[in-house]
């Protein structure tokens, strides 16, 4: 029998949410370490003794009795979760209410709870993003600092402050009261578009830890579909968002390691059972009187893999798509992105008018794609010496040496001494 | 065929993330089945516990240590069939706890013929 893929890792996020609610919000620490002593016994029993039948209950189970063995020993000494109360005080109601906590039913919304949890507003966007992965994906600090290409300092001190920021509330988040989860929905919202857009368009090189970022934000945004206050129109248009972008993944990298851009893809490498899935969820998001940003970047990723050749792209619709987009939620990102489609629909020089009115441009000043994308439409116009001149100021700003790869070959591309 | 035990030391598992301490099983599991198909596996052995008891001298006193330090603990054992001693020593060459700083140490199974 074999482990699925990244099986403890998922787990782990389980039985944290699961023990934080039996010790309380205020001994998360602890309920880190039973999950670690956990895996520990799994670890030395299962190479003895091979897998169990069901490795997710062994866990489980292993996790509910250390549990009750702390709560036994500790129960003086430490104040636990408000909610189990004086249930804790006497051996006949002690193992039934631990039970009870880790019943199936009541485990199914742990994982929605302490998602809810960790995106509280006194908390910074990245630091709620952080501490998603470090609790809810079982990441560790190391890895979290590959994925943001950040030093492993600066990860465990955001960590370490959103911990403490979260061990000081007085319980877990409440999915049943509606009201307080329908004003808490945006922020979940965004932290898992951010989080997607992590392993999307991140800096780290094309890693596997970066490929998994965009499916861990996927998994989530699926347990909150499974919930009733949380299957809303905006949760589904940003499902489909991931689901169509994520569904281009396989074609970003060739078979020699070396990034290919949109119009380059082999699209028949497109994953065509996320797109159907993908279009779906998009369907499902058309109810509702709110038109969201995640409503609109899932139609412009629908339109892409729609075209089967990048020439079949209908880029008047994307144009509009981002007229919209920008309208909503303006910024010097998407109005670049839009300056490109504009180019693609009337050609170069439209689309460097387009960069040439961009608000607040100077906010793109250390963003790599900017100066390329200058450098592509220079290149179609045929300035070749500027559009050089624009792929170098790129590749300065590059993140990773795929990057780097890609802007060599553009500047290739340009010639040696084309006079413009 | 002769018996050897693996003595497992070594290598503490507590600093590992989920991700690492799952590939770490996986390959254990991997070698172990390996072991198995090939008919080595005579006893597949025990995990030990990290605490216990040095009971020591004539006086038979009890305490908590001296056990060695903790990257030479055993931590478990296995029973191997294997041709001999150099075939044993090749079989635990497989064995993944190498990769992460541990040892194992082979010892034949002295036969009593009584």
């Amino acid at each position: 029998m074999e482990l699925s893929d990244h099986l403890f890792r998922r787990e782990a996020g389980r039985m944290v949410a699961t023990l934080t609610r039996v010790f309380g919000v205020h001994n998360l620490a602890l309920a880190e370490d039973v999950v670690q002593d956990a895996f520990c016994r799994a670890l030395e029993v299962w190479k003895f003794r091979g897998m169990p039948e069901n490795p997710s209950a062994w866990l489980l189970a292993t996790a509910k009795n250390r549990a009750l063995d702390i709560l036994r020993r500790q129960r003086t000494a430490r104040t636990f979760a408000p909610d189990l109360g004086r249930l804790l005080d006497s051996e006949w109601t002690l193992a039934p209410a631990v039970e009870e906590l880790f019943a199936a039913n009541a485990i199914k919304d742990d994982l929605l709870r302490m998602m809810f949890s960790c995106c509280q507003p006194r908390l910074a966007e990245e630091a709620q993003v952080a501490l998603i992965l470090n609790i809810l994906c079982g990441f560790s600090v190391n890895e979290i600092a590959s994925a943001f290409v950040t030093s492993r300092a600066a990860i465990e001190k955001r960590i370490t402050r959103a911990k403490k920021l979260l061990a000081t509330s007085k319980r877990l988040f409440d999915v049943a009261a509606a009201a307080d989860f329908a004003a808490r929905l945006p922020a979940v919202h965004r932290a898992l578009y951010l989080l997607f857009n992590e392993g999307y368009h991140g800096a780290s090189p094309e890693t596997p830890v970066r490929a998994e970022l965009c499916h861990e934000a996927m998994r989530l945004a699926a347990v909150l579909l499974d919930h009733p206050l949380g299957a809303t129109p905006t949760s589904y248009a940003l499902s489909a968002l991931m689901h169509l972008n994520a569904a281009r993944l396989p074609a970003r990298v060739d078979a020699a390691g070396d990034l290919q851009s949109l119009f380059d893809q082999d699209r028949s490498l497109w994953n065509r059972g996320l797109v159907r899935e993908g279009l779906g969820l998009l369907e499902l998001s058309a109810s509702g009187s709110q038109l969201t940003e995640y409503h609109l970047e899932a139609a412009i990723a629908s339109v892409h893999t729609s075209a089967p050749r990048a020439e079949d792209t209908d880029w008047g619709r994307i144009v509009s798509l981002y007229d919209m987009l920008v309208s909503i939620r303006p910024s010097p990102v998407i109005a670049l992105n839009r300056a490109i489609a504009v180019a693609q629909r009337d050609g170069p020089e439209r689309g460097l008018e387009a960069i040439g009115t961009i608000e607040n441009r100077e906010r793109l000043a250390a963003y790599p794609f900017y100066p390329a994308a200058l450098g592509e439409l220079e290149l179609r116009r045929g300035r070749h010496a500027t559009a050089r001149k624009h792929f170098r100021a790129a590749r300065a700003l590059a993140r990773n040496p795929m990057e780097r790869k890609f802007l060599d070959q553009r500047m290739t591309a340009c010639g040696s001494a084309c006079p413009d | 065929m002769s018996e050897f035990t693996f003595l497992f030391r070594g290598s503490d598992p507590t600093a590992q993330s989920p991700e690492e301490m799952q590939k770490s099983m996986q390959k254990w599991l991997a070698w172990f089945k390996e072991l198995g198909e090939k008919g080595h596996i005579k006893y597949p052995g025990h995990p030990l516990e990290r605490t216990g008891k040095v009971v020591s001298g004539k006086q038979k006193s009890v305490h908590d240590g001296p056990f060695a330090e903790a990257k030479d603990i055993v931590n478990g054992f296995t029973l191997i069939e294997a041709r001999d001693l150099p075939q044993a020593v090749e079989l635990s060459k497989g064995c993944p706890i190498l990769e992460v700083g541990g040892s194992v140490e082979v010892r034949p199974v002295r036969i009593l013929n009584m």
